[in-house]
Order: structure tokens, then C-alpha cells, then sequence
């Protein structure tokens, strides 16, 4: 009987560490991601990102250049267990909702990044690529690629 | 060469088409780093290593289509687009393609 019930604990105790060693991690990373997002997205000299296929006609014609920018993030072990859980019932998995947001705005922000230091004004046609990278099982997200692509338009003084 | 993902080069004219090229590379993920990335699972957060690896073989990729173009006498590549596939569990495709072009 005791050995059964340590056979019981042992994994549950384990489990009950990484849920909470996941969550409060978790909660941490995601908010200082937001708030370093949130900073960079308001700067006031940002490049701008147009998902318009061609940039207007302007004189003198711009230089222009490929730019990208790309970034692999990975849920915590609460945000899969909670997820996990959700899969049974269906319906909105908000955990993975603001895993991705903050993957694509990442993606976004090093593209324009990437832009600034061309010394680009704009960006155009810009494509979004999500790929998940999945762990030994491939139908779970446990990690998520997202590239952001286009055309910086460089003005010629 | 010039990349762009537009169709069009602004204030440049187009004088030969020379058709679709293409490039891309099968990278699998390394050990060191996929331990790395099994603590990762547990905190959360960005996997350095992953977005590293996945650059390199993109620029890869790119490079090899650089060169299709350059063997064409080609002087621009337009309309780029990238794409991604898992062919095999720790394992992806990276492929880029888009029109190779002459400039005048």
C-alpha cells in the first residue's frame, strides 16, 4: 500500500512542480515580452509595415530591399496543460491566442528593425509564415516559428 | 543582385523574364540544442537557438537561389516568397522561390 502510494505522488508532485514552476515563469516572460513589445511598437520613429502589394509612385524612384525577420517561441508547461485540457471540451485556447500574438508582433518588430538599420522609411508587401515546430508529437504545439517578410523602401536623398 | 518581394523594381525597367528559380535546404535540429529547448517547454519563452538555426538555413536556401539566378544572368529576383515544411519529426524544409529578371 505505501509503495503504491509513493508510486502515486512521486509523478504528481513532479507534475505539480512544472505546472507551477511553468505557470509563474510563464506569467513573467509573457508580461515583459508584452511590455518590451508595447515599447517598441509605440517608438516614434518606427518604420512603417504596409501589407499593400505595390509602394506609390514617388520621384526619385526608391532603393528597395528584402528584409526579414523571424523568431521560434515556445508555450510553457501550464499553457500546454491547460491547453491540453481545453482540447477535451473545445472552444477557445487563449493561451495559445497570446502565444502567437506575441510571436507574430516579435517577427514584425525585427523585420522593422532590420528596416531602420537600412535606413528605410516603410515597409510593403509584407507576408506573414507561421510553422509549428512540434516536439515528439506532431500534432501539438509545444513550439511555433513565425517569419514576417517584405520590401523596404529606402529614399534616395 | 537585387531581392524584393514586390513585383515590380520602382524606377527600373524589366528586359528579360528568365522564369521561376528556386532554393532550399533540409536542416534537422541539433541534440545540444533540443535539450536546451526541453527546458524551454517547461518555462516558455524564445528558443534562440531555433530562430539562429532557422536564419542560417534560410540565407542558405536564399544563397542557393542567388546563385540559379546568377547562372541565368539574371541582375534581380521579384515576387519572393518563403515557405516552410516539416518533413519529418525535428526536421524542416526551407524553400524560397521567385522570378528571376533582368534590369536594365
Amino acid at each position: 500500500m505505501e509503495i503504491f502510494l509513493i508510486q502515486l505522488i512521486g509523478p504528481l508532485a513532479i507534475a505539480g512542480v512544472l505546472l507551477t514552476v511553468g505557470f509563474f515563469s510563464g506569467r513573467y516572460l509573457e508580461k515583459k515580452h508584452y511590455a518590451s513589445i508595447i515599447a517598441r511598437e509605440t517608438a516614434p520613429d518606427q518604420v512603417m509595415v504596409f501589407a499593400t502589394r505595390l509602394p506609390p509612385p514617388e520621384l526619385p524612384a526608391p532603393a528597395t530591399q528584402l528584409v526579414s525577420g523571424s523568431v521560434v517561441i515556445s508555450a510553457d508547461y501550464f499553457k500546454r496543460f491547460i491547453a491540453g485540457l481545453r482540447m477535451l471540451i473545445g472552444g477557445r485556447l487563449n493561451t495559445y491566442e497570446s502565444l502567437l500574438d506575441r510571436a507574430r508582433r516579435e517577427a514584425i518588430l525585427r523585420m522593422q528593425e532590420e528596416a531602420k538599420a537600412l535606413g528605410a522609411t516603410q515597409i510593403f508587401n509584407v507576408k506573414l509564415e507561421t510553422m509549428s515546430i512540434g516536439g515528439r508529437n506532431p500534432n501539438s504545439i509545444s513550439c511555433l516559428e513565425v517569419l514576417a517578410y517584405g520590401t523596404a523602401i529606402i529614399p534616395r536623398n | 543582385m537585387l531581392l524584393t518581394n514586390l513585383e515590380v523594381v520602382p524606377g527600373r525597367r524589366i528586359v528579360a523574364h528568365y522564369g521561376l528559380v528556386q532554393g532550399s535546404t533540409v536542416r534537422a535540429k541539433h541534440v545540444g540544442r533540443d535539450i536546451a529547448a526541453s527546458f524551454k517547454n517547461v518555462f516558455g519563452g524564445e528558443l534562440k537557438g531555433y530562430t539562429e538555426l532557422l536564419n542560417d538555413s534560410r540565407e542558405e536556401a536564399t544563397a542557393r537561389m542567388v546563385a540559379q539566378a546568377q547562372a541565368m544572368g539574371a541582375n534581380a529576383i521579384l515576387n519572393i516568397r518563403f515557405a516552410t515544411s516539416s518533413v519529418a519529426v525535428g526536421a524542416a524544409e526551407l524553400f524560397v522561390y521567385g522570378t528571376a529578371v533582368a534590369l536594365e
